[in-house]
């Protein structure tokens, strides 16, 4: 075993590597743009460079004379679309702003133009020479901009259902020993996943063929269907391998019915390859967010009252809003709790999903809150952790299916050496360098939704899953295969996975951590339907049961009897049954999923249950991170040679990739503590820094040591597979645990990210 | 990008010739219709987002074989303009006997870029302002002459505090030329009427009234070699950034020393980072020379480095940072042992 291939410890799978290494190390894996298309035409955007107006006019001869130049669509001739309706509204759509349907601009960056020509340079190239006319509003650009307009969160997005609140929290603050209010801010953030945001469309006939990198296959093509008014069973999307998501390829963006009608109407597949810069504000991103926590304690540190108030912004033309007060009025014990989020409407692209999105900015306020009390106490932070850790929330007193906090601080705490600090800030430094250790709490909610498999076994072991999951570098294909090659008792070698088609039996969304809890516990179930018709063949009726315990259908593969399993002797029972395949198909729902759960599935909405939105119970994943920061005195250059992380989240399904995960994670949790922040203009609302040279990610040389410890837990309250996602886990903790230890550095408390060498005062 | 006429040189000459056929005379070399390719880290980004739309290259790679020697005849350097930052940074008595410039090279770009990039390009580099470098800006003084500064009032974080004019506030972004400008280094020219030479410091230009105008160099002009007198063994380059590579500075430093026994008899200080064009602190130097050095005195010294330094709003913090920056690398250019 290695760092990478961590040994399991009980109820962890094979550390096995990843069924897809091969074709990504040596290029064979094929990303959408990847796909062959025969004679494409080349699709350019020209976005706008006003955030607020109009387009009074274009001129459109210097562009149209570019040789190989077959079309330039505008508002005025661009294919006629059906809106379509945001995804929390009961529609597919990351926002409701359609470009090319008139010439109003609502933001930055808005398509204004599709150049179409016969080579990619020959597009580009007209759409540099397109030369727009505006008529310039004002806009809004962000908090604190005249004409923005601020209201509740809850009664404008059906998905921010409350603000939720227990007991008396003004008496219980006026009235406690020790009080808090802090505020703190988070930036705007973009995904920039590597893979750019590509759209491939080939129409065959009636039947379309989108290409595209997407987390959300079902969605796309069900949006795509409704947009151009056509049957979604004529679309089909296809993405083997995604190049990185991050939650910006969870919704539908405008790009793709657009190149798709444009396709329709040349009649010949259109490929477009958005740029880097256009991918700020043709998608989506992390809104800048604020917050004010206020938290009452008694001198022994136990939380009397806790108050967490949210401002997010969003688009004029929608309520987009993370609301993570959900979270954080229930991650500790505390009998009086009030919040309330709001939304502030600027003249912005819309935001959405952005890894954690609500989990990040909200727990970054309250992480980092707990860390200023326990200096009002001169308490331990662990300690004050400890103090407040419950095992039931305190909103409805539904109880964690299982919670592991503390046991990961104090594993975390042991591998970084937590005890040889010493708590006084500005105590500990190196040559030029003032050293601070931090820590913070970090958790994400366990969520699943309906999955449809099908698997189809030969006599020879052979197997192959399908299921319109996504690879979004998670290492999807490769614990669905471990999971078919387990449950049916062939080797791994012989399992073949299909996925990012949806033609395929649909998966929900790759967004929420869902994925490996719904796709394997599809397959899982389909796979023990395979088995108990190969039993039903081999075996007398009144001895299924009895084979049942002896090969380990219907248990999980983690109790002790498993280890007994053989493999089925599968030549007999197929030669018994007369078939050279069995096949089968199944559709599973979580507990508690609502009664459309199935429908909803195959039109691409996506019904995911979990988390605090359980009947009787809550359920969660958590975390403890530990990170050292180093402060140059004379510089104030800031930097982080160590993060670690202990995590629990239920099974994990294979270590290795669970830990490329969280190592993922912990290094985003620090470029987001320290670099990432897309720059607003704020007198024209436009994105400045819209590039990877200047939107700040960390290089190798930033990242000197990251520990990733798996932490054992068993919990049979949430999914068959008994899996917590993780995939949104470790980025969550880490703003506040580097916060945190910069004040230990430094004696300065900084609340506003990213924090910056200019922001320290040594 | 904009399609483009690809020539390549096959000797000096017809590099220049090339370069100079279609000079116009009014037009400063940044708008200059051909263009020299070398490592192509500058101008093929700056092509491919319409900044520069040259009609005609001409790929000068050829000529490395004559001009990318490294000579260092253990009193004096000389140095090929189409050496790669790589090799330079690499080399055992570049390191031993200048390592600002080692370092200058070593801490700049990332390594794939250092092994494409050049010497004569990387002095020639162009200033990475975000509204330069974005065309749907309509104000850039340095792209659009008399159209206005977007960074005046815009987002100006990583944009200059010395050098600047009221037309431009663009940072020089590179970090080799301040080891140059502090070497008191030659530039080697090659043009259509033979060669020429002029001290370093006088091939970049303030922007003043015409921030288009970035170098002294004319249309057909090429950079050939670089030369330094002497050997400066106590040399370093400090670099203050976000990250701990491949990012350009917020504050840099490129200090030079005489030193005998605590006293300063020759100083070089040079910044970047922070102004328009590589710069020489000529007054800080003044102050250090003759002087015993102790803390205090590296204060005064990065303290008269920024006098004339004028922030906005975004970028007053690199001040503050240049002055430590200074005094920091004052100090370990005394604290080496040679």
């Amino acid at each position: 075993m290695t760092a990478a291939a961590p040994e399991p410890k009980a109820n962890m799978g094979k550390p096995l590597s990843r069924y897809d290494a091969v074709s990504k190390v040596t290029g064979r894996a094929t990303y959408a743009s990847d796909m062959p298309l025969a004679n494409p035409a080349y699709a350019f955007l020209v976005t706008s460079a006003i955030a607020k107006g109009r387009v009074d006019g274009f001129d459109l001869d210097d562009a149209r004379a570019v040789r190989g130049v077959i079309d330039i669509v505008t508002h005025e001739n661009a294919p006629k679309l059906k809106e379509s309706k945001l995804f929390s509204n009961g529609g597919y759509a990351g926002t409701t702003i359609q470009p090319l349907k008139s010439p109003d601009i609502a933001h930055d960056g808005q398509i204004i133009a599709v150049v179409i020509a016969e080579s990619y340079e020959a597009a580009r190239e007209a759409a540099n020479r397109v030369k727009v006319r505006y008529t310039i509003a004002a806009p809004s650009a962000t908090f604190d901009s005249p004409g923005t307009t601020t209201a509740a969160a809850k009664g404008q997005n059906a998905q921010f259902k409350e603000d939720p609140k227990v007991g008396d929290f003004a008496g219980a603050f006026e009235a406690a020993e020790i009080q808090l209010t802090a505020s703190y801010d988070t930036p705007t953030q973009h995904h920039n996943p590597m893979e750019l945001f590509t759209t491939s469309c080939a129409w065959i006939g009636d039947d379309l063929v989108i290409y595209e990198p997407s987390q959300y296959v079902y969605g796309l093509k069900n949006g795509v269907a409704e947009q151009l008014g056509i049957d979604a069973g004529k679309v089909r999307v296809v993405n083997p391998y995604v190049g990185g998501g991050f939650g910006s390829r969870g919704s539908m963006t405008p790009r793709t019915a657009i190149i798709a009608g444009i396709a329709r109407r040349l009649n010949r597949p259109v490929k477009l390859v958005a740029t880097r810069d256009q991918g700020f504000t043709i998608t989506t991103y992390r809104a800048e967010t604020r917050h004010e926590i206020k938290l009452g304690a008694s001198r022994d540190g136990r939380l009397v009252a806790l108050r967490h108030e949210g401002a997010e912004l969003s688009s004029r033309a929608d309520a987009y809003c993370v609301g993570g007060t959900k979270t954080t009025t229930r991650l500790y014990a505390c009998p009086n709790v009030d919040s309330l989020v709001s939304i502030v409407r600027a003249d912005r692209n819309t935001p959405g999903f952005m890894r954690s999105p609500p989990e990040v900015p909200y727990l970054f306020a309250l992480e980092s809150a707990m860390d200023e009390l326990a200096v009002k106490l001169n308490m331990d932070p662990v300690e004050l952790r400890r103090v407040n850790d419950t095992t039931n929330e305190p909103i409805g007193g539904k109880p964690y299916t299982s919670r592991s906090l503390m046991a990961c601080f104090d594993e975390a705490a042991k591998a970084f050496g937590w005890a040889q600090r010493s708590p006084q800030p500005k105590s500990m430094a190196e040559g030029d360098w003032l050293i601070g250790y931090g820590c913070a709490a970090t958790c994400y909610p366990t969520q699943m939704g309906p999955a449809a498999a099908r698997v189809r076994l030969q006599r020879d072991g052979r197997t192959r899953v399908e299921i319109a999951g996504h690879e979004i570098g998670t290492g999807a294909y490769t614990v669905i295969a471990q999971t078919a090659a387990e449950r049916l008792g062939v080797p791994l070698e012989k399992v073949a996975v299909f996925m990012g088609d949806s033609d395929l039996p649909p998966a929900p969304v790759a967004g929420g951590s869902n994925s490996t809890a719904s796709t394997c516990s599809a397959v899982m179930m389909v796979c023990d339907q395979i088995r108990q018709r190969l039993f039903k063949a081999v075996m007398p009726d009144s001895l299924t049961d009895k084979a049942k315990e002896t090969v380990g259908i219907g248990q999980a593969p983690t109790t002790q009897a498993a280890k007994s399993d053989r493999p089925l002797d599968l030549e007999k029972a197929f030669d018994t049954l007369g078939v050279g395949v069995v096949e089968e198909y199944g559709e599973w729902k979580p507990e508690g999923a609502p009664l459309d759960s199935f429908r909803a599935m195959h039109s691409g909405h996506v019904r995911l249950v979990g988390g605090h939105q359980m009947k009787d119970k809550i359920a969660y994943a958590f975390g403890a991170e530990f990170v050292e920061v180093r402060v140059n005195r004379f510089t104030h250059e800031i930097r982080c040679p160590r993060l670690v992380g202990a995590f629990a989240a239920g099974r994990i399904m294979n270590p290795r990739t669970a830990r490329s995960q969280l190592m993922g994670g912990l290094i985003w949790g620090m470029s987001s503590a320290l670099l990432e922040a897309t720059e607003i203009d704020e007198r024209n609302a436009r994105y400045v820094n819209d590039n990877l040279a200047d939107y700040l990610v960390p290089v190798n040389a930033d990242v000197a040591g990251v520990e990733v410890i798996l932490l054992s837990e068993q919990d049979d309250h949430i999914n068959p597979a008994g899996a917590k996602g993780l995939g949104e886990l470790a980025n969550v903790g880490t703003n506040a645990a580097i916060c945190n230890a910069l004040y230990h550095a430094t004696g300065q408390r900084i609340r506003k990210l990213p924090v910056r060498l200019e922001n320290i005062e040594v | 990008m904009r399609p483009f006429l690809y020539q390549r040189a096959t000797d000096p000459d017809m590099a220049v010739q090339a370069l100079s056929a279609a000079a116009a005379a009014n037009n400063p070399l940044t708008q200059a219709t051909t263009q020299p390719l070398a490592g192509g880290t500058t101008l093929i980004d700056l092509m491919k987002l319409d900044v520069m739309r040259p009609t005609a290259i001409v790929d000068i790679n050829p000529l490395a074989q004559g001009w990318s020697a490294i000579s260092p005849d253990g009193e004096n350097l000389r140095l090929g303009a189409l050496a790669k930052m790589s090799d330079v940074a690499a080399h055992d008595e570049i390191q031993r006997n200048y390592p600002v410039i080692a370092n200058s090279l070593k801490l700049a770009a990332s390594a794939q870029l250092r092994n494409m990039a050049t010497l004569g390009g990387n002095v020639m580099q162009r200033t990475r302002c975000s509204y330069f470098r974005d065309v749907s800006y309509e104000n850039c003084n340095k792209r659009k002459p008399g159209s206005g500064c977007a960074a005046m009032d815009g987002v100006n974080r990583m944009h200059a505090v010395l050098g600047i004019s009221d037309q431009c506030i663009a940072t020089y972004p590179g970090d080799f030329a301040q080891a140059l400008i502090a070497l008191d280094a030659t530039v080697e020219i090659m043009g259509k009427s033979g060669s020429r030479s002029m001290p370093f410091a006088e091939l970049h230009k303030v922007p003043g009234h015409s921030p288009d105008v970035e170098t002294a160099l004319q249309p057909g002009e090429l950079i050939s070699a670089f030369t330094v007198s002497g050997r400066w063994p106590r040399s370093v380059y400090l670099k203050a950034r976000d990250r701990q590579s491949y990012e350009f500075a917020l504050s840099s430093a490129a200090i030079a020393l005489d030193l005998q026994d605590d006293t300063i008899r020759d100083a070089r200080v040079a910044l970047g980072g922070v102004a328009t064009v590589p710069w020489r602190a000529r007054e800080a130097e003044t102050l250090l020379k003759g002087q015993k050095f102790d803390d205090g005195l590296a204060q005064r010294a990065a303290d008269a480095a920024f006098a004339d330094a004028r922030g906005r709003r975004h970028n007053s913090f690199k001040i503050a940072l240049g002055k430590r920056v200074v005094a920091r690398a004052l100090q370990q250019a005394v604290a080496m042992e040679i």
